[in-house]
């Protein structure tokens, strides 16, 4: 049977559904759209429900980037019109000689965020989901540090880096005698300084994404796991971290897509030292457009941040065909 | 015979004027010849008594005192009295070079708002800011403006767009007294050499723990600074034409040799190395820091934002060592925004009169002003360049006499020699870029102990270079 020959005639009665295959493995049967029906199945009451989502994510997220990629190839300062370069931002951005250190210390970033910052909330999530008692109160710890505004916790934690010797964290470890640090002065210590923070600000999130997961792993499970002998950790390996696989997978890639991004922690900390320690891709991006008090090249900005974008995209498309092979296998 | 600060004043505006040809030749914005042409002479539309107009403008830093957010509100109030019609609205405002772009592109800055010398000519050309000329011609005194400061924010049509209003600066090594006193040092004898900088710093470290010395080193001010103290060793960061790069100079190696010996010889400069503008006054007024180098207008803002103890404060010349050396000079601007309406410009002019040089060329004003100042205990009297001429600052120093409060005898290290002193602009070409490549030298001068100087010097000059090559990119 041609392809042809499934197509409708003109006349028939049959319009809302078409026999695809008529011999073979059984038909599949396809819904034939046309604006009556379209509107007959809701269509129209869906399009205007979906419609205020549609016009804001148009307007400020999907049009921004249209016009970013458009301005990747333009020289522009936003008040006169702007000019087409073609690729010459692209190559700009690829010959500025901080770029591979702006590479190199952003994927230190996310490995020591990865390293310290991926188990911290798994483990918290597991154990506080086995107490039995002031669960509430865990969780409301845990999540604290997200709700406090990020500026003013990096202004805190900056208090706490204090590098003199009377600085918070300095006199805590001079008690059992170590120290002082310089912390954010030094360029070996910043950026696991700037981590540490970040996880602090961000694990609460993750915590609570883990133990809504965790809820729905049933009961069943750790009673058949018992009954075979299993203790505890065998009880996490064998049962929860299967169970939580999926959850595992998006808050991974979600992770390494947020710290690939970082910038208000090298932003607020130190600017991107000390000597460019922790200059990240963000804060070459948003010194490109800004960090000139005479204006920006936001050719440069764009084009970079497109090439950041296209960057993870292609990862996250990498990611999720080997984790769905995982997940089927 | 003129007294030390008249002579200051005259010299000062006189090295202006010559540095100033300079950069006018050799801005970014290329238009050097704004000179050549003449203003518009056409008027601005006045503002009809009747009009009400809200205008937005810069106010304090953020976190100034009580008393400096009442003496400020004092003012807005004697304002809104002569103008019935215009509101003045202050905002909090530190210019930053990493924040203004953002501020500006986002629309978040206020109508009237204050940018340095160096960026005038650049947001003329980018048309961000508003063609003053109609307006500044109604002002009794537009005429008497030194032309060599005026020019800064002259465009290519020769019309004003930015009018120099306040804190016409050289550097100056700011010193804590005290510290000195505590380290078995005189603080009426603060160091002449980068030696006894040296000496002394060390001297504070080592018998009260403060930082002998510390050197601004974020958001471009580490550049800005080894800027400071390369002109004052005789050595330039870029040619004269603005064209080449030349951070690898003798003057800025001996700059970060000698940041290098307090640092990891000496270990005098404390534990602080993230110093930025508005920080390292912090840290200055609380007592943490014996010496520094910053404008020498800075005390106004130690006493409005960082509450000094003057009895603690000094002031002295940056040690000037070599043929060509020179002190570092620069200067703020008020300049209107372009998306300004013609009602907003002309509140804009009456206010920046007002508020920014109204005192300096009417005694009644100058006297007002002085006495609004002190009953709030604001500082009058900081040393300061003349925005207009010589004799007219000398008039205004007379009207101010009776009310100076702040301490000019610890000043006079710095206001009795100044005028032996040549003053040098900034770079002309890519200013904030040339800084923004040396802020990682300087960072890592003072965070890491085996730091190369030489190397570090040649990158920094090829990205310096390359931010030349490309400006207006």
């Amino acid at each position: 049977m041609s392809a042809a020959s499934a197509l409708p005639r003109s006349g028939d009665r049959s319009d809302d559904v078409v026999a695809v295959r008529a011999d073979g493995p059984p038909p599949v049967r396809r819904v034939r759209r046309n604006p009556v029906t379209w509107v007959r199945r809701g269509g129209l009451s869906t399009l205007v429900f979906a419609l205020p989502v549609l016009v804001v994510f148009g307007v400020f997220s999907w049009w921004p980037i249209v016009r970013s990629v458009v301005m990747s190839f333009q020289k522009t300062n936003l008040v006169a019109p702007a000019t087409w370069v073609g690729w010459d931002n692209f190559q700009y951005v690829l010959t500025d000689p901080d770029l591979p250190t702006a590479i190199r210390n952003t994927l230190y970033f996310a490995l020591l965020a990865l390293v310290i910052g991926f188990p911290i909330p798994l483990v918290a999530a597991v154990l506080m989901s086995s107490v039995k008692r002031l669960k509430g109160l865990y969780s409301v710890l845990a999540y604290l540090p997200v709700v406090v505004p990020p500026v003013v916790a990096v202004l805190l934690w900056k208090f706490f880096y204090d590098g003199s010797a009377d600085g918070v964290f300095n006199t805590i470890l001079g008690w059992v005698g170590l120290g002082p640090y310089a912390w954010l002065s030094s360029p070996t210590l910043a950026m696991p300084s700037l981590v540490v923070e970040a996880t602090w600000a961000a694990a609460g999130g993750t915590v609570i994404i883990y133990l809504a997961a965790l809820i729905g792993v049933p009961g069943e499970l750790y009673d058949a796991a018992e009954v075979d002998g299993a203790g505890i950790w065998r009880k996490v390996w064998h049962v929860t971290m299967p169970q939580l696989r999926g959850v595992l997978f998006i808050t991974f890639i979600l992770q390494i897509i947020g710290t690939v991004q970082v910038f208000l922690e090298p932003y607020l900390f130190t600017g991107g030292g000390p000597a460019n320690a922790t200059l990240t891709i963000l804060l070459m991006i948003y010194n490109y457009a800004f960090g000139r008090s005479l204006g920006g090249d936001y050719g440069a900005a764009t084009a970079l941040s497109v090439m950041l974008a296209a960057f993870l995209a292609i990862l996250s498309l990498i990611y999720f065909k080997l984790t769905s092979s995982w997940s089927k296998s | 015979m003129k007294s030390p600060r008249i002579t200051l004043a005259f010299t000062l505006v006189g090295a202006l004027a010559l540095g100033g040809t300079l950069a006018a030749c050799s801005s970014d914005s290329g238009s050097g010849d704004g000179d050549k042409n003449t203003p518009s002479a056409t008027a601005a539309p006045t503002l009809d008594p009747n009009t009400k107009v809200t205008l937005n403008v810069v106010g304090l830093l953020p976190g100034s005192t009580k008393e400096a957010q009442q003496a400020l509100a004092d003012e807005v109030t004697e304002f809104q009295n002569q103008y019935p019609n215009i509101t003045v609205q202050t905002h909090d405002y530190e210019w930053k070079a990493t924040t203004f772009a953002a501020d500006l592109a986002g629309g978040t800055l206020p109508t009237v708002f204050e940018i340095p010398f160096t960026d005038a000519k650049t947001l003329i050309a980018n048309q961000q800011i508003s063609d003053m000329q109609g307006y500044v011609n109604q002002l009794s005194y537009a005429s008497d403006f030194n032309k060599n400061l005026l020019q800064y924010g002259q465009g290519p049509d020769g019309d004003v767009y930015a009018i120099p209003a306040k804190s016409i600066y050289a550097v100056g090594l700011h010193y804590n007294r005290d510290l000195f006193t505590k380290a078995g040092l005189d603080p009426d004898k603060p160091p002449t050499t980068w030696d006894e900088v040296r000496t002394d710093a060390k001297a504070i470290a080592d018998k009260t723990g403060q930082a002998g010395f510390a050197q601004m080193s974020q958001s471009g001010t580490g550049g800005w600074q080894l800027t400071v103290d390369t002109y004052a060793r005789g050595g330039r960061v870029e040619s004269e034409d603005g064209k080449t790069a030349t951070l690898t100079n003798d003057a800025t190696k001996a700059s970060l040799q000698f940041l290098q010996d307090l640092r990891w010889t000496d270990n005098s400069m404390g534990q602080n190395f993230n110093y930025d503008w508005a920080g390292i006054n912090q840290a200055f007024a609380a007592g943490k820091i014996g010496m520094y180098t910053s404008g020498q207008d800075v005390y106004t803002a130690l006493v409005q934002a960082n509450n000094i103890d003057p009895e603690t404060y000094g002031l002295t010349m940056i040690p000037l060592e070599g043929d060509n050396s020179g002190v570092l000079g620069g200067g703020t601007m008020a300049a209107v925004s372009s998306k300004a309406t013609d009602d907003e410009k002309a509140a804009a002019i009456k206010w920046i009169d007002f508020h920014y040089l109204r005192k300096y060329t009417n005694e009644q004003a100058a006297v007002t002003n002085a006495k609004t100042q002190v009953a709030s205990k604001q500082p009058v009297g900081t040393p300061e360049l003349p925005i207009f001429s010589q004799a007219q600052y000398e008039k205004y120093q007379g009207w101010i006499k009776p009310y100076v409060n702040v301490p000019l005898d610890q000043m006079t290290g710095f206001t009795s020699k100044i005028f032996d002193a040549k003053l040098v602009n900034e770079p002309a070409t890519a200013t904030q870029d040339v800084y923004a490549a040396l802020d990682p030298v300087v960072q890592a001068v003072l965070t890491k102990k085996d730091a190369d100087i030489d190397k570090l010097l040649a990158d920094a000059n090829t990205k310096a270079q390359r931010a030349i090559d490309s400006a207006g990119r």
